[in-house]
């Protein structure tokens, strides 16, 4: 029987022991009226070389050779290493270390991220991972509005810069509690906030979000803006892409204002640190913030102490904050979180320390940079923003979009992501990303290829004009 | 010893990332980082090891048996891992086209398929990334389906979500994120819900009740269709909590008992690697009625095509929960795991999950064991108090577990559910052998006769893991998370 290890001999000897003639006694507590008639869409099970067969086969058909596609989601090289020790059994198969003395694996390697992200961020503390970087942002939310208690106002300022599918999600779950998130638009020229769109009136405000950098892959005035909201005493709440810290301000430190400097709040998508594509999940959120406000944070947190012995050892802590303790008084109702995900971040971090993600940043936007420089060569394709940009742009399309995106995508090449949906006004408007995985000859060869689709989406769209009847 | 204490200052893995060359920086320099962040700077092999080491000082599935009340620690198929990371599957981009996706999105969909058959719901979606979050998809539903009562001016008076105290803490925090006020129902000592309780406690102020069934104390709610009229009744939803479905996997429909919405956790039912925290799945099966509320994206047929559907053409829904499409890849191994199984194994899950816990109930209250529900018939797992251990002998339920880990077994569930006292919730799980069932039940004999004759070896066990029992009070008193250097 898949993977049930009962002999014949055993399952009669435990049936005897319990007292019951056959298995299905064990279920005479169910009412018979509610006993269901079988599954009719379940098909009979597979051996593992039988499903081995039918995944793979669906796995070919979608292969593509070249990514170009950001938005959220990072191609970056992943060392062998990291998966490899992350699926070893004892972490792959281990749960929540409630049992710390029997989980001081996990317990450290989660220490030892938390000392990693609040390095990263430049904040004191870090919770041990939230669901994704969308469902983070939601809880920071709900954390600033716990957290400022110089603002009654439920409303936080979310800037049109900050992933749209996080605004969404933020909003489908703090709606519900009476949260306002008002959009904040940016300016059309740079793909900012427009600093001088920011309100005047002081107070009125729980929050300010600051994407660094922002959707568009531009780099926004994190400093302005972080003093506009000290002084206006909405807390900061930074969305960053971890790997861009390797290169840019950490949240931290933002701000010029020497009252109070850097971010109160830091969250983001973990994927960019080791974790694959893998269509969209599973990846891991994370959340740091100012030690005045661990209280009030979501998740798990570990905590260094010692045994009895006084030796060192690690511990969930802070517990009184989670759903199994306080329950409807809980921070978040988050149990089951990211950890895997989170462990394969930590090896990640670990094996390319400093330097090498310095380097795989930077050979990102070395990359980007290029692409760029390719892209304003071609004919129908324009540059929209002239900010500064980390590893990701957006450009405008004369001919349709969604024609250049299938037509590439027959070539195997995943052009881009299109911000339409999105943004109605950024209509045939792709979005960009040549990530340290592309090599020249990729990026060169990515816009040679488009340079000859749009030369024949082109003739194809206007054949010799017909003659009017 | 911590990774940031082996560092050596310049110590580079040159092969593992990028290379730099014709470096060209456009960021601006008050935008740019000035120090570098302290992370570890080790070999390869160092990193390598570390982990390894660190990795054996757990416990896990894979190692040891782990009869985690609630969680359903069974064994995680390497098949399942193996061929979800197969390299199409892996490296996908969720921005890529549905018309470059259709293997992925096959997957997706057959699996949406199967839950839907295996819940008796009328609709599921994928979206939700672990069981609380799908309890959140859940109850947001019904607060939005209450909203679009009385042509769509809403039900305001429903503010108010029912709870059984023996419920999980998500349920009750889930009910406070979704802003209702939550009101707990007493179960009666058969462990059944308190049916007097519960009708004087229902109105029109119920927007629904949120129960788990088999409940979180080991045994099936025999009144399960008469709490449904009830709550339907006085105009409720019911909303299941998925987490012990592994009990009855193909015997009942959670939709046959009345429910309207209810989770999954596939992390648990369908086997997906708990992953020393997670990742989980938590989709959703919805009734008809509730059907125009689910979370994006999900996944539709047509013609043989795949296609993911998003609020565009679901203007009604809840919405996304995720920036993409959930934990796909956890999907993915559930999928696996579905079809390995078949209809057929899936019905011996539920059969061999309940004679193992039924069997481990007998022995243990052969063996002198009090089983907080001696009358009725256990599910998947079941409930010892050790409320007599620890009054006669001074040894709890947090003696008893610290001492099973020194008797190379993980720990039952400790002091959950919280009406019972001094309460260890064990689930065996399917997948465990008689041997293995056997030799634990042989460790709480053993421990008794040391509680007896010995307490304090209990009392102050842990004996021979890598640290002895932990001070929580100094780990929260004196905060302690980062490492700062010595
Ligand atoms: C009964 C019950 N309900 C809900 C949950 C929450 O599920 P998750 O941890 O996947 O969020 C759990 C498990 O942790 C549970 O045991």
């Amino acid at each position: 029987m898949p993977f049930i290890p009962h002999t014949e001999e055993e399952v009669k000897s435990m049936l005897e022991v319990i007292g019951v003639e056959s298995i299905e006694d064990l279920f005479d507590e169910i009412p018979e009226n509610l006993r269901s008639e079988g599954l009719t869409k379940v098909p009979e099970g597979l051996t593992e070389m039988e499903i081995g067969r039918i995944m793979r086969a669906r796995a070919d058909q979608d292969t593509y050779r070249l990514c170009f596609a950001g938005g959220g989601a990072y191609e970056h090289h992943v060392p062998a290493a990291v998966w490899e020790i992350t699926t070893r059994g004892e972490f792959y198969s281990a749960y929540t270390p409630y049992q710390a003395e029997a989980s001081q694996g996990t317990l450290q390697l989660l220490y030892e991220y938390q000392t990693m992200m609040a390095s990263l961020t430049a904040m004191d503390v870090s919770n041990a991972s939230l669901y994704d970087g969308a469902s983070a942002l939601a809880e920071a939310v709900l954390m600033a509005v716990r957290a400022n208690r110089k603002s009654k106002s439920k409303r936080v300022l979310m800037p049109r810069t900050v992933n749209p599918a996080y605004r969404k999600v933020a909003y489908n779950i703090v709606h519900n509690q009476g949260i306002v998130l008002e959009e904040l638009d940016y300016d059309v020229t740079s793909g900012t906030i427009d600093i001088n769109s920011l309100p005047d009136e002081p107070g009125d405000f729980t929050a300010l979000v600051i994407p660094q950098p922002n959707y568009f892959g531009s780099l926004e005035e994190v400093d302005a803006l972080t003093d506009w909201a000290h002084q206006h005493k909405a807390l900061v709440i930074a969305v960053v892409n971890p790997m861009s810290l390797a290169m840019l301000k950490p949240p931290g430190e933002w701000g010029n204002d020497s009252d109070i400097t850097g971010a109160d709040i830091t969250c983001g998508e973990g994927q960019p640190l080791g974790i694959p594509l893998s269509s969209g999940g599973p990846y891991f959120g994370f959340m740091c913030c100012r030690q005045v406000y661990v209280r009030q944070m979501p998740g798990r947190i570990i905590g260094r102490t010692v045994d009895l012995d006084g030796k060192p050892g690690f511990s969930l802590t802070l517990q009184a904050r989670e759903q199994h303790i306080r329950r409807s008084k809980a921070t978040s109702n988050i149990c089951t979180n990211q950890g895997l995900l989170v462990t394969a971040a930590t090896i990640y971090m670990a094996i390319v320390g400093p330097y090498g993600l310095e380097n795989t940043a930077a050979q990102s936007h070395n990359n980007t940079q290029l692409l760029m420089s390719e892209l304003d060569k071609l004919n129908g394709v324009q540059r929209i923003f002239n900010s500064a940009n980390f590893h990701e742009a957006v450009f405008k399309f004369d001919l349709p979009l969604s024609d250049v995106i299938r037509s590439l995508a027959a070539q195997g090449i995943v052009a881009g992501v299109r911000l339409e949906d999105d943004y109605p006004e950024l209509g045939n408007c792709l979005m960009v990303c040549a990530t340290e995985t592309k090599s020249e000859d990729d990026i060169k060869g990515f816009a040679k290829t488009l340079a000859t689709t749009l030369t024949r989406l082109q003739a194809a769209a206007c054949p010799v004009q017909p003659k009017m009847a | 010893m911590l990774v940031f204490e082996q560092s050596r200052t310049g110590r580079v893995n040159a092969a593992q990332s990028a290379k730099k060359d014709n470096m060209v920086n456009v960021i601006p320099d008050n935008l740019k980082r000035k120090t570098r962040p302290l992370l570890p700077e080790i070999s390869e092999m160092q990193a390598v090891r570390h982990y390894t080491r660190l990795s054996q000082k757990n416990f896990s599935i894979d190692t040891h048996f782990y009869p985690l009340g609630s969680c359903t620690m069974k064994y995680n198929p390497r098949a399942c891992n193996q061929l979800s990371m197969l390299p199409g599957l892996l490296n996908r981009h969720p921005a890529t086209p549905d018309s470059s996706s259709q293997g992925f999105l096959a997957c997706m969909y057959d699996l949406q398929e199967i839950l839907k058959d295996v819940t008796g719901m009328y609709e599921v979606s994928l979206a939700p990334m672990a069981g609380a979050q799908g309890e959140f998809a859940g109850v947001a539903m019904i607060r939005a389906y209450h909203d679009a009562q009385n042509g769509g001016k809403g039900d305001p008076a429903r503010t108010e979500i029912l709870v059984p105290d023996a419920a999980h803490g998500t349920n009750p925090a889930t009910a406070t994120m979704c802003n209702f006020k939550v009101k707990e129902i007493p179960t009666n000592s058969d462990g059944d819900v308190d049916i007097d309780a519960l009708k004087a406690a229902v109105g029109p102020q119920t927007a629904g009740i949120m129960l788990t069934n088999p409940s979180t104390l080991g045994v099936f709610e025999r009144k399960i269709k008469e709490i449904a009229g009830i709550v339907h009744d006085a105009g409720g939803l019911l909303y299941y909590d998925g987490a012990n479905l592994n009990a009855i996997l193909g015997k009942v429909k959670p939709g046959d008992m009345g429910f309207d919405v209810i989770h999954m956790n596939l992390h648990k039912t369908f086997s997906t690697p708990h992953g020393g925290g997670g990742p989980g799945a938590g989709p959703v099966g919805v009734s008809k009625r509730l059907e125009p509320y689910l979370p994006v994206p999900m996944v539709v047929e047509n013609g043989g095509e795949y296609h993911v559907v998003t609020e565009k053409s679901r203007p009604q829904s809840i919405g996304r929960l995720s920036a993409f499409m959930g934990n796909t890849g956890i999907l993915l191994r559930a999928y696996i795991y579905a079809r390995m199984l078949g209809s057929e194994g899936m019905q011996r899950v539920a059969e061999y999950a309940t004679l193992n816990a039924n069997y481990m109930l007998a022995v243990l209250q052969k063996s002198g064991f009090e089983i907080a529900y001696p009358n009725r018939r256990a599910t998947h797992e079941f409930i010892v108090t050790l409320k007599k251990q620890a009054k006669d002998l001074g040894v709890n339920t947090m003696d008893f577990a610290k001492r099973l880990l020194d008797y190379g077994f993980h720990a039952p569930t400790t002091y959950f559910p919280l009406l019972v006292p001094e309460c260890l919730l064990i689930e065996p799980t399917e997948t465990e052998t008689k041997q293995e069932l056997d030799d634990f039940m042989q460790a709480m004999v053993a421990i008794q006769k040391e509680a007896e004759s010995e307490p304090e070896i209990v009392k102050s066990a842990p004996h021979t893991l890598p640290v002895r029992r932990l001070d929580d009070v100094k780990a929260a008193k004196e905060l302690d998370l980062t490492y700062k250097g010595e």
